[in-house]
């Protein structure tokens, strides 16, 4: 999905563990490249309902008081914000009935507020359930098409951004939420 | 003083043609070739005693075969196994079987015919070898399989030996007589000349079982008494001494050998592959290898100052049909063979058009089958110009290959090209406190690592653990070409020494400039110094160790130890920042006013960094932890009533 990602003009696909292999974020260096971009995705797999750690470092550290938040931080007003992620669990776990006894939107509920408090735009999570067995099932590749059909759509800006904020989650099936109109 | 002028002559020649037949493309070899023709033949300075120099000079493929088996070791002979009895078996013996049959329809002898025949089934170890190994091809599909059929020439130089003498006609040379007289390609005067004598007294059985043992000899020595006398010798740290031993050590092997009648380049070539997993491997091989390539020079020059020009000229047309037709039957054969044992299409070119020459064994097994009386001497004189002459013309089709072939076979495949040793290949020098650090972690990590040293005990105390360390001074050129640094991805410069250090680099950094190199510095300076002649990457040796000593320091005076890693990581991204800030400044003039002060400043700042005491303000730039956001921020729900939460 990396791969994917880095293959998208318009999109800057960073390896956080690869950029920071001992954790030592550069705080002035990932603000610059907030402020140069107008999409921001955590993409991850689900670790105990949340991000790996060093996305949670990468939080604590650059989404600073008065960069992101705060009476005089204004740096990611109205940008928008989207956790792809990939979970262990098939999505029936996700559900008010299933073993998790919550949706995957709630679970995730840190992010969105953590946008909220930054006035970006949270986007129900693009999700790929049951990741461990995607490729024997044949749907990883087509994930894949969607992803990039997805980041496509975010950069020629066609995406139905109100339409996706209101979903629970948004999967393969993209088709009602990208905007029809003039090819780019 | 006739040693000396003509040494003169013929150092000559060679500084003369080979710079330039290289700078035409041509090959050293041909270089050689030319500067012997117009030295001998053309300008008439050398005359009658070429072959007297050319028998010195073969030793040259002695020291050859001893480097080739160097750098076999026996697990990898034998993984050739297939190659060598089924590819090279056929070339020989299907080479001799085609030349035999032609012979015959001239109407040679059967004896005569078969002698002819196996002579030149062999092809040119010193020229193949030779310039496979000059234009990196060694390594291909092709080169492997013309080194494979060299080698299986080699070996089957010693039964053509021994069958040459039963197939005189007429009269009958003692057997004894005989052997003293060919003893194998490598042959030298002197010596050899007693060496079958010496067995032909004995019985068959006898001198068949002091063979056996003589070769044990070698194996059980090789492996066993060799170390502690290299290491006893390296001790002393007297390179030429080290060179001295290394000489010794092949031309004794080559004597033993000629005294029991084997050929001498065989018994190096089994010294080589002995030796192949010593660890002073690298150090031999770089001892051995100008000598090998003066005297092979020196070889090719005497083939070129050999023609005879009156013989050549008197009948151009046969003599050259007679080379040119040599050459497209062995062509035409190892094409065949190319074709049976799947070889790719330039892989198969390459194969083909390099082996299609005679070789240089023939001129000796000549002189053999003449004394021997299995060849006429008329035939003879003809049969070794045209010989000479097919070597003449291996440049060419090596030309060929490398202009037309090659480029248009890569023009039209559109294969991925072959992953070489994708795992990585690491060449580290200095096997001290850094080096093994750097070495293990690699090694442990599985890669590929080729370790020097200079200090013989270090070299056995880690063979001791099971690390295989080379003997040798790295800041010999050689040395580090033979270490394989050509063909390295990653070279690590690990030395103590802080000038030898930045003098390897320099010159690694110049002589090999697709190699990455990684550096061990001894201080900020030494970085700069160390980047400024080519490393890639220079890591200062004490500042992890050091930073990691005063984090404990902190810790040990009552600091909180995730506030002691934060203060040392502050620290050191400060000290890589400022590293970093100061380079320009000292490559302009080194330690001057200006460096001195910028350091001054960036030391005030690291204070202020260090001491920051944190208020009610905790938004200082200079340190990044996660921080509160300050309670008088009405818009985030900090206040007691939380009557707004956010705007």
């Amino acid at each position: 999905m990396f791969e994917t990602a880095n293959a998208v003009q318009g999109v800057t696909a960073v390896d956080l563990y690869a950029r920071y292999p001992d954790f030592n974020i550069d705080v002035d260096a990932e603000q610059a490249q907030l402020t140069e971009h107008d999409v921001v995705i955590f993409q991850h797999p689900l670790y105990w309902y949340s991000a790996p750690s060093i996305m949670k470092e990468w939080q604590d550290l650059v989404l600073e008081y008065g960069f992101a938040y705060g009476q005089h931080g204004h740096a990611l007003d109205d940008k928008v914000f989207l956790n792809a992620v990939t979970t262990g669990a098939k999505s029936a776990a996700y559900s008010e009935e299933g073993m998790n006894h919550a949706d995957l939107r709630s679970l995730l509920a840190p992010f969105e507020k953590t946008a909220d408090l930054c006035r970006m735009r949270y986007l129900a999570p693009f999700v790929l359930f049951g990741a461990g067995r995607a490729v024997e099932e044949g749907r990883l590749d087509v994930h894949r098409n969607a992803y990039d059909d997805l980041l496509k759509a975010l950069v020629a800006e066609r995406l139905d951004l109100d339409k996706a904020a209101r979903a629970d989650v948004l999967t393969e099936d993209l088709y009602d939420f990208i905007l029809k109109g003039e090819p780019v | 003083m006739e040693l000396l002028s003509d040494a003169f002559v013929y150092l000559c020649a060679a500084v003369i043609a080979v710079p330039i037949a290289n700078r035409l493309g041509l090959g050293s070899v041909l270089g050689y070739l030319i500067a012997g023709v117009v030295i001998g033949p053309v300008l008439g300075i050398v005359g009658s005693e070429t072959t007297e120099v050319q028998h010195f000079a073969e030793f040259g493929v002695v020291m050859m075969l001893f480097l080739v088996g160097l750098e076999l070791q026996p697990a990898v002979l034998w993984k050739m196994r297939k190659q060598l009895i089924g590819l090279g078996g056929l070339q020989v013996v299907g080479t001799t079987a085609v030349f035999a049959g032609i012979a015959l329809a001239f109407g040679l002898a059967w004896q005569a015919a078969l002698a002819l025949g196996m002579i030149l089934a062999l092809s040119s170890t010193a020229i193949v070898l030779q310039t496979l190994n000059e234009k990196g091809w060694l390594k291909t599909q092709g080169g492997q399989s013309s080194f494979s059929v060299l080698l299986t020439q080699d070996i089957a130089v010693i039964p053509m030996l021994a069958i040459l003498p039963l197939l005189a006609v007429g009269h009958v040379a003692g057997g004894g007589a005989a052997h003293s007289d060919g003893h194998g390609h490598g042959g030298h005067e002197g010596g050899g000349a007693h060496g079958g004598e010496a067995l032909a007294a004995l019985p068959g059985w006898a001198q068949a079982l002091v063979i056996i043992a003589v070769i044990i000899a070698i194996i059980v020595a090789g492996r066993h008494l060799l170390r502690p006398v290299f290491r006893f010798i390296a001790e002393a740290h007297l390179r030429e001494i080290f060179t001295a031993t290394a000489l010794l050590l092949v031309i004794g092997i080559a004597l033993l050998m000629d005294f029991v009648g084997l050929s001498p380049a065989l018994g190096t070539f089994l010294a080589g592959v002995v030796l192949s997993d010593s660890d002073y491997r690298h150090e031999l091989e770089s001892d051995i290898e100008p000598f090998k390539g003066l005297l092979l020079g020196l070889f090719f020059l005497t083939v070129g100052a050999g023609i005879d020009f009156n013989l050549l000229f008197g009948a151009p047309l046969t003599i050259f049909g007679l080379a040119l037709g040599l050459m497209a039957v062995k062509f035409a054969l190892l094409f065949a063979l190319g074709t049976l044992f799947r070889l790719d299409g330039p892989d198969r070119w390459l194969f083909a058009l390099g082996l299609a020459q005679a070789g240089e064994f023939a001129f000796v097994l000549f002189g053999f089958a003449s004394s021997s009386g299995a060849l006429e001497q008329g035939l003879l004189q003809t049969i070794t110009l045209v010989v000479a002459i097919s070597m003449l013309l291996t440049p060419a089709l090596f030309i060929l290959y490398e202009k037309v072939i090659a480029p248009r076979a890569a023009a039209k495949s559109d294969r991925e090209p072959d992953v070489v040793d994708s795992k990585g290949r690491v060449v580290i020098v200095g096997m001290g406190r850094f080096g093994q650090i750097v070495g293990r972690l690699l090694l442990t990590s599985g890669y590929d690592v080729v370790i020097l040293d200079h200090d013989p005990q270090t070299v056995e105390n880690l063979s001791k653990v099971g690390i295989r360390t080379f003997y040798g001074d790295a800041t010999r050129p050689d040395l580090l070409h033979g270490a394989g640094v050509g063909d390295a991805d990653l070279f690590i410069a690990a030395i103590d020494d802080r000038d030898k250090q930045t003098l390897v680099v320099e010159h690694v950094a110049k002589t090999y400039p697709n190699v990455k190199i990684l550096a061990r510095a001894r201080d900020r300076h030494h970085v700069y110094e160390l980047e400024n002649v080519g490393a890639h990457v220079a890591e200062r040796e004490v500042f992890e160790g050091a930073l990691a000593l005063g984090k404990q320091a902190l810790v040990e005076l009552g600091s909180h130890p995730f506030r002691a890693q934060t203060k040392a990581k502050e620290f050191r991204n400060h000290d890589f920042a400022m590293l970093d800030d100061l380079r320009e400044n000292y490559n302009d003039g080194g330690v001057d006013k200006s460096y001195i002060d910028a350091m001054r400043a960036h030391a005030e700042t690291l204070f202020d960094i260090m001491k920051v005491d944190r208020g009610e303000e905790r938004h200082e730039r200079t340190e990044r932890g996660w921080n509160p956001p300050p309670k008088s921020d009405a818009t985030l729900g900090l206040t007691p009533e939380g009557e707004e939460t956010r705007g």
